[in-house]
Protein backbone atom coordinates (compact mmCIF):
# COMPACT_ATOMS: atom_id res chain seq x y z
CA UNK A 1 0.00 0.00 0.00
CA UNK A 2 0.85 3.47 -0.77
CA UNK A 3 2.42 6.39 1.69
CA UNK A 4 0.06 9.26 1.56
CA UNK A 5 1.71 13.01 2.50
CA UNK A 6 0.49 16.36 2.45
CA UNK A 7 2.05 18.86 -0.26
CA UNK A 8 -0.16 21.75 0.59
CA UNK A 9 -2.56 23.39 2.46
CA UNK A 10 -4.80 26.69 2.36
CA UNK A 11 -7.68 28.55 3.93
CA UNK A 12 -10.13 31.24 4.21
CA UNK A 13 -12.32 31.46 7.37
CA UNK A 14 -13.29 33.92 10.30
CA UNK A 15 -9.85 33.45 11.77
CA UNK A 16 -7.99 34.40 8.48
CA UNK A 17 -7.36 35.03 4.77
CA UNK A 18 -4.50 32.28 4.76
CA UNK A 19 -2.58 29.42 6.66
CA UNK A 20 -0.30 31.50 8.39
CA UNK A 21 -3.02 34.23 9.79
CA UNK A 22 -5.12 31.21 10.80
CA UNK A 23 -2.72 29.34 12.83
CA UNK A 24 -1.68 32.68 14.92
CA UNK A 25 -5.16 33.38 15.50
CA UNK A 26 -5.40 29.99 16.85
CA UNK A 27 -2.17 29.94 18.78
CA UNK A 28 -3.38 33.83 20.16
CA UNK A 29 -6.54 31.27 20.90
CA UNK A 30 -8.46 34.34 19.22
CA UNK A 31 -12.12 34.33 18.85
CA UNK A 32 -13.85 34.67 14.88
CA UNK A 33 -16.86 34.58 16.31
CA UNK A 34 -18.82 37.89 16.35
CA UNK A 35 -22.47 39.59 14.74
CA UNK A 36 -23.85 38.41 11.76
CA UNK A 37 -24.08 40.52 8.86
CA UNK A 38 -26.70 39.56 6.01
CA UNK A 39 -30.11 40.35 4.66
CA UNK A 40 -33.17 39.91 7.57
CA UNK A 41 -31.01 38.76 10.14
CA UNK A 42 -32.70 41.38 12.66
CA UNK A 43 -34.92 38.18 12.06
CA UNK A 44 -33.40 35.89 13.48
CA UNK A 45 -33.16 34.76 17.15
CA UNK A 46 -29.49 33.33 16.39
CA UNK A 47 -27.10 36.16 15.12
CA UNK A 48 -23.58 35.09 16.07
CA UNK A 49 -21.39 33.35 13.62
CA UNK A 50 -18.12 32.99 12.25
CA UNK A 51 -18.25 34.86 9.62
CA UNK A 52 -15.33 35.84 7.04
CA UNK A 53 -16.13 39.94 7.62
CA UNK A 54 -15.14 42.05 5.11
CA UNK A 55 -14.54 39.51 1.76
CA UNK A 56 -14.81 41.02 -1.28
CA UNK A 57 -15.12 38.65 -4.24
CA UNK A 58 -14.27 41.52 -6.77
CA UNK A 59 -10.87 41.39 -5.35
CA UNK A 60 -10.65 38.30 -6.39
CA UNK A 61 -12.92 37.54 -9.13
CA UNK A 62 -14.03 38.84 -12.10
CA UNK A 63 -17.59 39.52 -13.04
CA UNK A 64 -18.39 36.66 -15.07
CA UNK A 65 -16.91 34.61 -12.24
CA UNK A 66 -18.74 36.24 -10.03
CA UNK A 67 -22.27 35.33 -11.65
CA UNK A 68 -21.10 31.58 -12.12
CA UNK A 69 -19.46 30.68 -8.28
CA UNK A 70 -21.48 30.81 -5.40
CA UNK A 71 -19.81 31.95 -1.93
CA UNK A 72 -18.64 28.45 -1.11
CA UNK A 73 -16.94 27.89 -4.43
CA UNK A 74 -15.20 31.06 -3.87
CA UNK A 75 -13.77 29.70 -0.85
CA UNK A 76 -12.37 26.45 -1.80
CA UNK A 77 -11.00 28.00 -5.07
CA UNK A 78 -9.52 31.01 -2.66
CA UNK A 79 -8.22 27.97 -0.88
CA UNK A 80 -7.16 25.49 -3.52
CA UNK A 81 -4.91 28.62 -4.70
CA UNK A 82 -3.21 28.74 -1.82
CA UNK A 83 -2.34 25.07 -1.20
CA UNK A 84 -1.66 23.92 -4.98
CA UNK A 85 0.67 26.83 -5.32
CA UNK A 86 2.20 25.85 -1.83
CA UNK A 87 3.11 22.31 -3.29
CA UNK A 88 4.59 23.32 -6.65
CA UNK A 89 2.56 20.99 -8.73
CA UNK A 90 1.33 21.66 -12.04
CA UNK A 91 -1.12 19.02 -13.46
CA UNK A 92 -0.41 18.25 -17.42
CA UNK A 93 -0.25 15.05 -19.23
CA UNK A 94 -0.16 11.84 -16.82
CA UNK A 95 -0.11 13.81 -13.95
CA UNK A 96 -3.12 15.10 -14.36
CA UNK A 97 -4.54 12.10 -15.59
CA UNK A 98 -3.86 10.56 -12.57
CA UNK A 99 -4.80 13.55 -9.84
CA UNK A 100 -8.10 14.20 -8.93
CA UNK A 101 -10.40 16.40 -6.54
CA UNK A 102 -12.76 15.37 -3.34
CA UNK A 103 -14.36 17.85 -1.91
CA UNK A 104 -17.10 17.74 0.99
CA UNK A 105 -19.84 20.40 1.63
CA UNK A 106 -23.26 19.99 3.20
CA UNK A 107 -24.95 23.18 2.17
CA UNK A 108 -23.45 23.34 -1.34
CA UNK A 109 -24.98 27.03 -2.67
CA UNK A 110 -27.16 27.94 -0.23
CA UNK A 111 -26.44 31.54 -0.48
CA UNK A 112 -27.87 31.50 -4.01
CA UNK A 113 -30.64 28.99 -3.34
CA UNK A 114 -31.33 31.66 -0.54
CA UNK A 115 -31.24 34.72 -2.88
CA UNK A 116 -33.62 33.42 -5.70
CA UNK A 117 -36.00 31.89 -3.74
CA UNK A 118 -36.61 35.16 -2.22
CA UNK A 119 -36.54 36.60 -5.62
CA UNK A 120 -39.26 34.06 -6.62
CA UNK A 121 -41.05 33.64 -3.22
CA UNK A 122 -40.81 37.14 -1.60
CA UNK A 123 -40.15 39.53 -4.66
CA UNK A 124 -42.64 37.66 -7.01
CA UNK A 125 -40.14 37.22 -9.95
CA UNK A 126 -40.66 35.07 -12.74
CA UNK A 127 -37.47 34.87 -13.88
CA UNK A 128 -34.11 33.64 -12.21
CA UNK A 129 -30.89 33.61 -13.61
CA UNK A 130 -29.76 31.23 -15.67
CA UNK A 131 -26.73 29.93 -13.80
CA UNK A 132 -28.80 29.44 -10.60
CA UNK A 133 -28.24 25.45 -11.18
CA UNK A 134 -24.64 25.22 -12.05
CA UNK A 135 -23.86 27.87 -8.84
CA UNK A 136 -25.78 26.24 -6.54
CA UNK A 137 -24.98 22.64 -7.49
CA UNK A 138 -23.19 20.74 -4.41
CA UNK A 139 -20.16 19.56 -6.81
CA UNK A 140 -20.05 23.17 -7.98
CA UNK A 141 -16.49 23.90 -6.43
CA UNK A 142 -14.96 20.48 -7.17
CA UNK A 143 -16.12 20.84 -10.53
CA UNK A 144 -14.34 24.63 -10.67
CA UNK A 145 -11.35 23.22 -9.24
CA UNK A 146 -10.40 20.47 -11.56
CA UNK A 147 -11.06 22.99 -14.36
CA UNK A 148 -9.44 25.65 -12.96
CA UNK A 149 -6.03 23.36 -12.40
CA UNK A 150 -6.60 20.55 -14.89
CA UNK A 151 -7.52 17.75 -12.65
CA UNK A 152 -8.48 14.86 -14.75
CA UNK A 153 -8.58 11.89 -12.62
CA UNK A 154 -11.67 10.87 -10.12
CA UNK A 155 -13.14 13.64 -8.65
CA UNK A 156 -16.50 14.22 -6.82
CA UNK A 157 -18.72 16.06 -3.57
CA UNK A 158 -19.26 13.95 -0.38
CA UNK A 159 -21.87 15.29 1.49
CA UNK A 160 -22.27 13.57 5.10
CA UNK A 161 -23.20 16.89 7.21
CA UNK A 162 -20.99 18.11 9.58
CA UNK A 163 -18.30 14.39 8.78
CA UNK A 164 -18.26 16.07 4.94
CA UNK A 165 -14.74 17.08 4.96
CA UNK A 166 -13.50 13.60 7.04
CA UNK A 167 -14.97 11.73 4.51
CA UNK A 168 -13.89 13.36 1.43
CA UNK A 169 -10.01 13.34 2.96
CA UNK A 170 -10.43 10.32 3.65
CA UNK A 171 -11.54 9.09 0.23
CA UNK A 172 -8.63 10.69 -0.87
CA UNK A 173 -6.53 9.28 0.87
CA UNK A 174 -7.83 5.86 0.08
CA UNK A 175 -7.34 7.03 -3.55
CA UNK A 176 -4.10 7.61 -3.41
CA UNK A 177 -3.34 4.32 -1.07
CA UNK A 178 -4.74 1.53 -3.08
CA UNK A 179 -2.81 3.34 -6.59
CA UNK A 180 -6.27 5.02 -8.45
CA UNK A 181 -4.59 8.42 -8.12
CA UNK A 182 -0.92 10.45 -6.88
CA UNK A 183 -2.10 13.54 -6.07
CA UNK A 184 -5.58 14.21 -4.71
CA UNK A 185 -6.87 17.98 -3.59
CA UNK A 186 -9.26 17.65 -0.77
CA UNK A 187 -11.07 19.14 1.89
CA UNK A 188 -14.05 20.87 2.05
CA UNK A 189 -16.25 24.37 1.91
CA UNK A 190 -19.56 25.92 3.76
CA UNK A 191 -21.08 28.67 3.16
CA UNK A 192 -24.12 28.78 4.21
CA UNK A 193 -24.28 31.96 6.64
CA UNK A 194 -27.49 33.56 5.25
CA UNK A 195 -31.25 34.31 6.55
CA UNK A 196 -32.02 30.67 5.30
CA UNK A 197 -29.44 28.76 5.87
CA UNK A 198 -29.47 29.60 10.08
CA UNK A 199 -33.01 29.74 10.41
CA UNK A 200 -33.13 26.38 9.57
CA UNK A 201 -30.67 25.42 12.12
CA UNK A 202 -32.49 27.99 14.45
CA UNK A 203 -35.45 25.43 14.61
CA UNK A 204 -33.28 22.32 16.52
CA UNK A 205 -32.80 24.72 19.10
CA UNK A 206 -28.89 23.82 19.33
CA UNK A 207 -27.76 27.03 18.42
CA UNK A 208 -25.87 28.88 20.95
CA UNK A 209 -26.82 32.90 21.13
CA UNK A 210 -23.99 34.08 22.90
CA UNK A 211 -20.82 31.92 22.37
CA UNK A 212 -19.12 28.47 21.66
CA UNK A 213 -17.84 27.06 24.88
CA UNK A 214 -17.15 23.09 24.32
CA UNK A 215 -16.46 21.55 26.93
CA UNK A 216 -17.09 23.68 29.39
CA UNK A 217 -19.71 22.98 32.55
CA UNK A 218 -22.14 25.99 30.65
CA UNK A 219 -21.83 25.19 27.39
CA UNK A 220 -25.17 25.94 25.80
CA UNK A 221 -24.86 25.31 22.07
CA UNK A 222 -22.91 25.44 18.43
CA UNK A 223 -21.92 28.47 16.70
CA UNK A 224 -22.06 27.94 12.79
CA UNK A 225 -18.74 29.55 10.80
CA UNK A 226 -18.11 29.67 7.46
CA UNK A 227 -14.74 29.28 4.80
CA UNK A 228 -12.84 26.78 3.38
CA UNK A 229 -9.51 24.62 3.96
CA UNK A 230 -7.92 22.63 0.89
CA UNK A 231 -4.80 20.18 0.80
CA UNK A 232 -2.75 18.82 -1.80
CA UNK A 233 -2.39 14.97 -0.60
CA UNK A 234 -0.13 13.27 -2.75
CA UNK A 235 2.09 10.13 -3.01
CA UNK A 236 5.04 9.40 -0.52
CA UNK A 237 7.83 8.45 -3.09
CA UNK A 238 5.98 11.10 -5.99
CA UNK A 239 6.69 13.56 -3.49
CA UNK A 240 10.03 12.52 -2.31
CA UNK A 241 11.37 12.55 -5.59
CA UNK A 242 10.70 15.97 -7.08
CA UNK A 243 11.79 17.46 -3.40
CA UNK A 244 8.69 18.49 -2.00
CA UNK A 245 7.95 20.00 1.34
CA UNK A 246 6.10 17.25 3.25
CA UNK A 247 3.82 19.40 6.22
CA UNK A 248 2.59 15.49 7.23
CA UNK A 249 1.94 12.40 6.65
CA UNK A 250 -1.72 10.97 6.52
CA UNK A 251 -1.54 6.85 8.16
CA UNK A 252 -5.11 6.48 9.19
CA UNK A 253 -8.82 6.97 8.38
CA UNK A 254 -11.64 4.49 9.36
CA UNK A 255 -16.05 5.86 8.87
CA UNK A 256 -18.26 4.35 11.08
CA UNK A 257 -22.40 4.34 11.20
CA UNK A 258 -24.37 4.66 13.99
CA UNK A 259 -27.52 3.58 12.80
CA UNK A 260 -29.02 4.52 15.32
CA UNK A 261 -30.63 8.13 15.58
CA UNK A 262 -30.93 10.99 12.93
CA UNK A 263 -29.30 13.44 15.18
CA UNK A 264 -27.98 12.29 18.71
CA UNK A 265 -24.39 11.02 18.83
CA UNK A 266 -23.39 7.39 19.88
CA UNK A 267 -20.59 6.88 21.92
CA UNK A 268 -19.93 3.18 20.48
CA UNK A 269 -20.09 4.76 16.65
CA UNK A 270 -17.62 7.45 17.60
CA UNK A 271 -15.49 4.97 19.62
CA UNK A 272 -15.32 2.23 16.60
CA UNK A 273 -14.30 5.39 14.60
CA UNK A 274 -11.50 6.36 16.68
CA UNK A 275 -10.06 2.54 17.26
CA UNK A 276 -10.83 2.08 13.63
CA UNK A 277 -8.31 5.07 12.46
CA UNK A 278 -5.72 4.10 15.04
CA UNK A 279 -5.82 0.07 13.98
CA UNK A 280 -5.83 1.85 10.12
CA UNK A 281 -2.65 3.72 11.39
CA UNK A 282 -0.72 1.25 12.97
CA UNK A 283 -0.68 2.99 15.98
CA UNK A 284 -1.04 2.67 19.66
CA UNK A 285 -3.17 4.83 22.00
CA UNK A 286 -0.14 5.90 23.75
CA UNK A 287 1.23 7.17 20.18
CA UNK A 288 -1.54 9.34 20.06
CA UNK A 289 -1.21 12.97 21.81
CA UNK A 290 -3.68 14.73 20.43
CA UNK A 291 -6.85 15.09 19.31
CA UNK A 292 -8.73 18.02 17.30
CA UNK A 293 -12.22 17.28 18.93
CA UNK A 294 -15.41 17.63 17.00
CA UNK A 295 -16.40 19.63 19.77
CA UNK A 296 -19.52 21.21 18.60
CA UNK A 297 -20.53 23.28 22.05
CA UNK A 298 -23.89 21.14 22.32
CA UNK A 299 -24.73 19.07 25.55
CA UNK A 300 -24.99 16.09 23.55
CA UNK A 301 -21.92 16.33 21.59
CA UNK A 302 -19.04 16.91 24.27
CA UNK A 303 -20.01 14.56 26.78
CA UNK A 304 -20.75 11.82 24.35
CA UNK A 305 -17.11 12.12 22.19
CA UNK A 306 -15.48 12.30 25.89
CA UNK A 307 -17.08 8.90 26.97
CA UNK A 308 -15.97 7.61 23.30
CA UNK A 309 -12.53 8.90 23.67
CA UNK A 310 -12.45 7.77 27.48
CA UNK A 311 -13.67 4.14 25.88
CA UNK A 312 -11.49 4.24 23.01
CA UNK A 313 -8.07 4.89 24.83
CA UNK A 314 -8.68 3.43 28.34
CA UNK A 315 -6.57 4.99 30.84
CA UNK A 316 -4.32 6.81 28.21
CA UNK A 317 -7.15 8.80 27.48
CA UNK A 318 -6.27 11.27 30.84
CA UNK A 319 -2.47 11.58 28.85
CA UNK A 320 -3.62 12.98 25.73
CA UNK A 321 -5.19 16.64 24.71
CA UNK A 322 -8.06 16.70 23.13
CA UNK A 323 -9.36 20.36 22.03
CA UNK A 324 -12.04 21.64 20.10
CA UNK A 325 -11.08 24.75 17.39
CA UNK A 326 -14.92 25.49 16.67
CA UNK A 327 -14.66 27.90 19.50
CA UNK A 328 -12.63 30.09 17.10
CA UNK A 329 -13.68 29.49 13.72
CA UNK A 330 -17.00 28.15 14.33
CA UNK A 331 -18.76 25.22 12.96
CA UNK A 332 -18.08 24.96 9.45
CA UNK A 333 -20.48 22.33 8.89
CA UNK A 334 -19.02 20.59 5.79
CA UNK A 335 -15.71 22.14 5.94
CA UNK A 336 -14.92 21.96 9.35
CA UNK A 337 -13.19 18.85 9.11
CA UNK A 338 -10.58 20.75 6.66
CA UNK A 339 -10.00 23.78 8.85
CA UNK A 340 -9.57 21.46 11.51
CA UNK A 341 -6.77 19.51 10.05
CA UNK A 342 -4.93 22.72 10.00
CA UNK A 343 -4.78 22.32 13.82
CA UNK A 344 -3.59 19.47 13.38
CA UNK A 345 -0.72 19.90 11.02
CA UNK A 346 0.25 22.90 13.43
CA UNK A 347 0.52 20.59 16.36
CA UNK A 348 2.26 18.06 14.10
CA UNK A 349 5.41 20.76 12.76
CA UNK A 350 5.32 23.54 14.80
CA UNK A 351 4.67 21.45 18.09
CA UNK A 352 1.74 24.18 18.99
CA UNK A 353 -1.30 22.63 20.41
CA UNK A 354 -4.81 24.86 19.38
CA UNK A 355 -6.83 26.05 22.87
CA UNK A 356 -10.51 25.22 23.37
CA UNK A 357 -11.23 28.94 23.84
CA UNK A 358 -14.40 30.27 26.17
CA UNK A 359 -14.00 27.69 28.39
CA UNK A 360 -15.36 28.33 31.46
CA UNK A 361 -16.44 25.57 34.28
CA UNK A 362 -15.39 21.96 34.42
CA UNK A 363 -17.78 19.56 33.31
CA UNK A 364 -17.49 15.97 35.20
CA UNK A 365 -19.17 14.51 31.72
CA UNK A 366 -15.89 15.99 30.07
CA UNK A 367 -12.67 15.16 32.28
CA UNK A 368 -9.89 15.12 29.66
CA UNK A 369 -7.54 17.69 28.98
CA UNK A 370 -9.09 20.19 26.71
CA UNK A 371 -6.65 22.55 26.75
CA UNK A 372 -8.29 25.44 28.37
CA UNK A 373 -8.33 28.92 26.47
CA UNK A 374 -4.66 29.21 26.09
CA UNK A 375 -2.35 27.17 22.79
CA UNK A 376 -0.02 24.72 24.84
CA UNK A 377 3.71 24.22 23.72
CA UNK A 378 3.77 20.01 23.54
CA UNK A 379 5.62 18.18 20.41
CA UNK A 380 3.70 15.42 19.21
CA UNK A 381 4.60 12.57 16.91
CA UNK A 382 0.84 11.31 15.66
CA UNK A 383 -2.75 13.34 16.15
CA UNK A 384 -6.20 12.35 15.63
CA UNK A 385 -9.36 14.52 13.68
CA UNK A 386 -12.67 13.70 14.84
CA UNK A 387 -15.90 14.02 12.89
CA UNK A 388 -19.43 12.77 14.19
CA UNK A 389 -21.79 14.16 11.70
CA UNK A 390 -25.84 14.16 12.10
CA UNK A 391 -27.25 11.37 11.11
CA UNK A 392 -24.99 8.99 12.72
CA UNK A 393 -21.93 8.95 10.24
CA UNK A 394 -18.52 9.33 11.85
CA UNK A 395 -14.82 9.40 9.80
CA UNK A 396 -11.68 9.70 11.97
CA UNK A 397 -8.31 10.90 10.37
CA UNK A 398 -4.91 9.90 11.83
CA UNK A 399 -1.80 11.84 11.36
CA UNK A 400 1.73 11.75 12.12
CA UNK A 401 4.87 13.96 11.63
CA UNK A 402 7.31 13.86 9.04
CA UNK B 1 -36.88 55.88 -23.65
CA UNK B 2 -33.85 57.70 -24.95
CA UNK B 3 -31.77 54.51 -25.82
CA UNK B 4 -32.95 52.54 -29.17
CA UNK B 5 -33.23 48.89 -28.21
CA UNK B 6 -30.13 48.18 -30.96
CA UNK B 7 -28.18 49.97 -28.69
CA UNK B 8 -29.44 48.53 -25.38
CA UNK B 9 -29.10 45.12 -27.50
CA UNK B 10 -25.55 45.75 -28.22
CA UNK B 11 -24.77 46.78 -24.64
CA UNK B 12 -25.69 43.36 -23.36
CA UNK B 13 -23.83 41.80 -26.01
CA UNK B 14 -20.85 43.96 -25.46
CA UNK B 15 -21.05 43.52 -21.53
CA UNK B 16 -21.09 39.34 -22.37
CA UNK B 17 -17.90 39.36 -24.70
CA UNK B 18 -15.99 41.92 -22.76
CA UNK B 19 -15.64 44.10 -25.19
CA UNK B 20 -17.07 47.94 -25.33
CA UNK B 21 -20.66 48.34 -27.23
CA UNK B 22 -18.64 50.74 -30.30
CA UNK B 23 -15.86 47.55 -30.68
CA UNK B 24 -19.12 45.27 -31.42
CA UNK B 25 -20.47 45.78 -35.04
CA UNK B 26 -24.47 44.40 -36.32
CA UNK B 27 -22.19 41.74 -38.74
CA UNK B 28 -20.57 39.44 -36.03
CA UNK B 29 -21.40 36.27 -35.02
CA UNK B 30 -21.78 35.76 -31.21
CA UNK B 31 -18.87 33.00 -31.99
CA UNK B 32 -17.25 35.85 -33.18
CA UNK B 33 -17.16 37.86 -30.15
CA UNK B 34 -15.96 35.00 -27.73
CA UNK B 35 -19.68 34.57 -26.41
CA UNK B 36 -20.30 30.71 -25.43
CA UNK B 37 -23.29 29.37 -24.81
CA UNK B 38 -23.24 30.29 -20.76
CA UNK B 39 -22.66 33.39 -22.38
CA UNK B 40 -25.79 32.94 -24.65
CA UNK B 41 -27.78 31.59 -22.14
CA UNK B 42 -27.16 34.97 -19.84
CA UNK B 43 -27.00 37.47 -22.31
CA UNK B 44 -30.83 35.92 -23.64
CA UNK B 45 -31.52 36.29 -19.66
CA UNK B 46 -30.29 39.97 -19.54
CA UNK B 47 -32.12 40.99 -22.73
CA UNK B 48 -35.65 39.61 -21.10
CA UNK B 49 -34.74 41.52 -17.65
CA UNK B 50 -33.99 44.83 -19.59
CA UNK B 51 -37.45 44.93 -22.05
CA UNK B 52 -39.56 42.57 -19.54
CA UNK B 53 -40.14 40.33 -22.65
CA UNK B 54 -40.10 36.40 -22.71
CA UNK B 55 -37.74 34.53 -25.22
CA UNK B 56 -38.23 31.76 -27.19
CA UNK B 57 -35.53 29.84 -26.53
CA UNK B 58 -34.49 26.81 -26.10
CA UNK B 59 -30.57 25.71 -25.48
CA UNK B 60 -31.45 21.94 -26.68
CA UNK B 61 -31.52 23.27 -29.71
CA UNK B 62 -30.81 27.03 -30.81
CA UNK B 63 -31.83 26.53 -34.32
CA UNK B 64 -34.73 25.48 -33.93
CA UNK B 65 -35.94 28.08 -31.62
CA UNK B 66 -37.98 31.00 -33.01
CA UNK B 67 -35.48 33.55 -32.32
CA UNK B 68 -33.00 34.08 -34.57
CA UNK B 69 -29.46 34.40 -33.09
CA UNK B 70 -27.45 34.20 -35.82
CA UNK B 71 -26.12 37.44 -35.60
CA UNK B 72 -25.95 40.43 -33.49
CA UNK B 73 -28.53 42.65 -36.34
CA UNK B 74 -30.56 39.04 -36.12
CA UNK B 75 -30.26 39.38 -32.30
CA UNK B 76 -31.79 42.84 -32.61
CA UNK B 77 -34.75 42.37 -35.36
CA UNK B 78 -35.76 39.69 -33.20
CA UNK B 79 -35.87 41.79 -29.92
CA UNK B 80 -37.60 44.60 -31.62
CA UNK B 81 -40.32 42.40 -33.27
CA UNK B 82 -40.89 40.42 -29.12
CA UNK B 83 -40.74 44.09 -28.30
CA UNK B 84 -43.72 45.02 -31.11
CA UNK B 85 -45.83 42.47 -30.01
CA UNK B 86 -45.86 43.01 -26.85
CA UNK B 87 -47.19 46.60 -27.33
CA UNK B 88 -49.48 45.51 -29.91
Amino acid sequence: MKRIVITGQGTINALGRNVPETLEAMREGRCGISDLEFQDVERLSIRIGAQVKGYEPEETFNRQQIALYDRFTQFTLIAARQAISQSGLTFSGELAARSGVVLGTSGGGMNTLDENYRSVYEDGKNRVHPFVVPKLMNNAAASHVSMEWNLKGPSFTVATACASSNHAMGQAMQMIRTGMADVMVTGGSEAMLCFGGIKAWEGLRVMSKDACRPFSANRNGMVQGEGSAVFVFEEYEHAKARGAEILAEVVGFAMTSDAADIVMPSKQGASRAIAGAMRDARLNPEDVCYINAHGTGTAANDKTECAAVADAFGHHADELMISSTKSMHGHLIGGTGAVELLACIMALREGVIAPTIGYEEPDPECALDVVPNVARDVKVGAVLSNAFAFGGLNAVLALRAH
Amino acid sequence: MSESIQDRVIAIIAEQAVLEPGDVSLDQTLEDLGIDSLGLVESIFAIEEAFDISVPFNANDPSASDFDISSVAAIIRAVEGLVADQAA
